[in-house]
């Protein structure tokens, strides 16, 4: 039954009792959600039907063909992509009912609240405070570079709420509504001159206990499923033979034979092989992850991708000389969402300065790769078994 | 889009060449035999050809061989790379039976049986795409001379394209004489035929369909050996670098050594996926086969030269030693990376094939 014709039978079922010509948007994914043909590989009664996740390309190629409304997942990519398996993970029943459709039909837009100007590589140094307060926490600090935040209704938080212990035991995971008092959201602008992150401001939040994910003190360990998930939304993307930014360079070189040199078609060429070979690796991550192994290999191909876009972006302002001199808009625009291709090469190369810092800078990643994937030694650590609040800030 | 995974049967296949590898021609073996008279060595290519039965297994069982693929061919090769052993498979099992499949010959079969080998009497540089060949005969016999044949010192048999056509010659009738080689464990011959009688296999477009496609299907597999050269370099230096300690730590837990390896890691990792690409188009006849091919040569080889240098490097003095056998992986990347054309070859040919053409003539 959940085989590809079963989950075809179903979508088309679906459809036949459900005109999404004449519903509400909204009503018609709710309805999709309730039958489990949200997200086939979740749960039965939270949008899915165990099945395999390889058959949502199925599903969501059966509700393509007929039309029907989307959920607009680059609208709402921290949600699915990291808020919805941690909630799944270690959520209550209750929580994984109130927010998994809300979230999947996206009446609620999720952004993430980790990263602080004091703690960025070493997440785990995070000053955010979360006091108990009778059924409530209340929260206090400054959280950086939120994507969406503008525009959400909620929010992942960690924030410390045991300061006497060691820095990875301290800390807690939480669920915030944005609307909540005391949460102040303000652009942060960026080398490009966009302002397309946030800076989140925290001022005695309160926070009820039962929106708490996960334990008290074991907040670490549950982002670790949002972390995880994120590099695997970075790095991934299924595309086709130049679907990336080495696409863009290859069309300049074919529409303008007035710019080529030996040179450059010889950087030109081996970016084309090393982009053809990333994308081939995020393909076999995808068969690895289909088939049920996900492997290390997400932080390969997110370390590789950084590296390139901005080789191939740069290799693109070399190729057109003095036109590349020229930018297209440095106004602070409020973009809430990524476009490499819809501006000028010089803004690809200014955005692209960010690939090997978000999500986890490359250094970051070579140590993860060296330490868990290599099993290297870590290096000496004078924090580890320190209370945080004695660690030098 | 096409499997690039490892399916159970190569992982058996795999856990059985390596396996046997490691009992029968570890490295100190290895290594102890290059300077002696035989380099290669005939009981690993015995138990490999006909123990294991490996010599056949892109051949067809009603032609005489396994009736796998080229896909199970190339976990053999990344095997055989891990090892750098000194066995004839890629000039006999690959390119040979690669050039034979094309053609409707019995030889086919006694290679794929293991009973003997034969070499491509080409220059072991030879791209796909570009076949050296030797003067038209004369009344039945080829003359002439191949530089750095890969394989030949062993064979049976050379496959040797002239200009009239394809011909199988008994090696005996050959002058073989072995060239002081970069790789140590792959030695090259020079090969001189003087009014030697051949028996032609094919002519005209037949005869270069033949060899284009043994030169094809070996770029393809050594990419699969370089894999398993880079990963051979990539895991010995890991454990090398967990148990050597400089300044009261393990050298491994200095971040400057361990980013050169998970770098190294990378590139091995993406290396994986291109190979299999490769294999895979190869196994199944894809219309893409040939921009794989190309793509896997143009970054396999730098993959495994990166990780071989980096394997020397990071493993201090003793890498520099004639005593560890790094050298034998430098020396063998280092010849990969050459032989069946270099990157810079396979990105130019690429260039024409993804329509990404050189610049022309300065104006």
């Amino acid at each position: 039954m959940t085989d590809a014709d079963g989950l075809r039978d179903r979508v088309a079922e679906f459809l036949a009792t459900h005109d999404h010509t004449a519903m509400d948007r909204v009503e018609f994914l709710r309805a999709r959600f309730d039958v489990g043909l949200a997200w086939v590989h979740y749960p039965i009664g939270l949008g899915g039907l165990d099945a395999p996740r390889a058959l949502q390309r199925v599903v969501d190629d059966a509700f393509a063909a007929a039309g029907a409304p989307d959920n607009e997942p680059r609208r709402i990519g921290i949600g699915l992509g990291m808020a919805a398996p941690t909630i799944l993970r270690h959520g209550t029943d209750a929580q994984r009912r109130r927010f998994l459709r809300p979230l999947w039909t996206g009446e609620e837009v999720w952004c993430q609240l980790f990263s602080e100007p004091g703690a960025g590589s070493d997440l785990a140094a995070l000053a955010t405070r979360a006091v108990r307060d009778g059924d409530d926490w209340v929260v206090t600090g400054q959280k950086v570079w939120t994507s969406q935040a503008h525009v959400a209704d909620r929010a992942i938080l960690i924030a410390r709420t045991d300061p006497e212990l060691r820095k990875h035991a301290g800390i807690t995971y939480f669920l915030l509504d944005m609307t909540a008092p005391g949460v102040d959201v303000r652009p942060l602008r960026q080398l490009t001159g966009d302002a397309e992150f946030n800076e989140v401001f925290l001022t005695d939040v309160p926070i009820p206990d039962a929106d708490r994910l996960g334990a008290v003190g074991d907040g670490w360990r549950v982002a670790q499923t949002t972390l995880m998930n994120e590099r695997v939304a970075i790095g991934g993307g299924a595309l086709p033979r130049e679907g990336g930014m080495i696409g863009v360079l290859a069309r300049t070189w074919r529409e303008r034979p007035d710019l080529r040199t030996a040179g450059l078609h010889d950087a030109l060429m081996r970016l084309w092989v090393a982009a053809e070979a990333n994308r081939l690796t995020g393909e076999r991550l995808r068969q690895s992850l289909v088939a049920g192994h996900p492997g290390p290999e997400g932080s390969a191909n997110k370390l590789a991708y950084a590296a390139l876009n901005q080789q191939i972006s740069a290799l693109e302002l070399e190729l057109l000389g003095g036109e590349a001199l020229r930018h297209d808009d440095w106004s602070k625009r409020r973009e809430s969402s990524v476009d490499f291709y819809g501006r000028s090469a010089t803004y690809r190369y200014l955005r692209a300065k960010g690939n090997s810092i978000e999500g986890g800078t490359s250094e970051i990643l070579r140590n993860i790769i060296a330490e868990r994937v290599l099993g290297l030694p870590t290096e000496p650590r004078v924090d580890k078994d320190v209370p945080w609040k004695d660690l030098p800030k | 889009m096409i499997d690039l995974l490892y399916s159970e049967v190569e992982d058996d296949l795999r856990a059985g060449v390596r396996a046997m590898l490691a009992d029968r021609c570890p490295a100190d073996r290895v290594l102890a035999r290059v300077e002696g008279d035989e380099p290669y060595d005939p009981k690993v290519w015995r138990a490999l050809a006909t123990e294991m039965g490996l010599a056949g297994l892109a051949v067809p069982e009603s032609r005489g061989g396994a009736g796998a693929s080229w896909r199970e061919v190339a976990v053999v090769c990344e095997e055989l790379g891990r090892a750098v052993a000194p066995v004839p498979y890629l000039g006999s099992a690959v390119v040979a039976t690669g050039v034979l499949l094309t053609l409707d010959d019995p030889l086919l079969a006694e290679l794929a049986g293991g009973a003997r080998t034969a070499a491509l009497a080409v220059p072991f540089d030879t791209a796909p795409g570009s076949v050296p060949r030797l003067p038209a005969t004369e009344g039945g016999a080829l003359s002439g001379e191949v530089r750095g044949v890969v394989d030949a010192a062993t064979a049976d048999i050379l496959l040797v394209p002239a200009a009239d056509g394809l011909y199988a010659v008994e090696a005996a009738h050959a002058t073989r004489t072995p060239v002081v080689s970069l790789d140590l464990t792959r030695p090259l011959c020079d090969v001189a035929l003087d009014a030697a009688p051949g028996r032609r296999l094919a002519t005209g477009e037949l005869a270069t369909a033949a060899v284009e496609a043994g030169l094809r299907a070996g770029a393809a597999m050594l990419a699969s050996e370089q894999l398993g050269v880079a990963e051979w370099c990539l895991g010995s230096t890991v454990d090398y670098l967990k148990v050597r300690h400089q300044f009261g730590r393990p050298i491994g837990s200095f971040q400057a050594l361990k980013h050169r390896l998970a770098d190294v890691w990378v590139a091995v990792t993406e290396g994986r996926a291109v190979a299999r690409y490769a294999a895979a188009c190869l196994a199944t006849g894809d219309a893409d086969t040939t921009v794989a091919v190309g793509l896997a040569q143009a970054y396999c080889g730098p993959v495994a030269v990166t990780a071989a240098e980096e394997c020397v490097q990071l493993h201090g003095g003793i890498g520099f030693t004639w005593e560890h056998p790094a050298h034998l992986y430098l020396k063998r990347a280092k010849a990969d990376a050459i032989a069946l054309g270099t990157a810079d070859g396979h990105r130019a040919v690429l260039a024409s094939l993804v329509d990404l053409p050189a610049a022309g003539p300065p104006h």
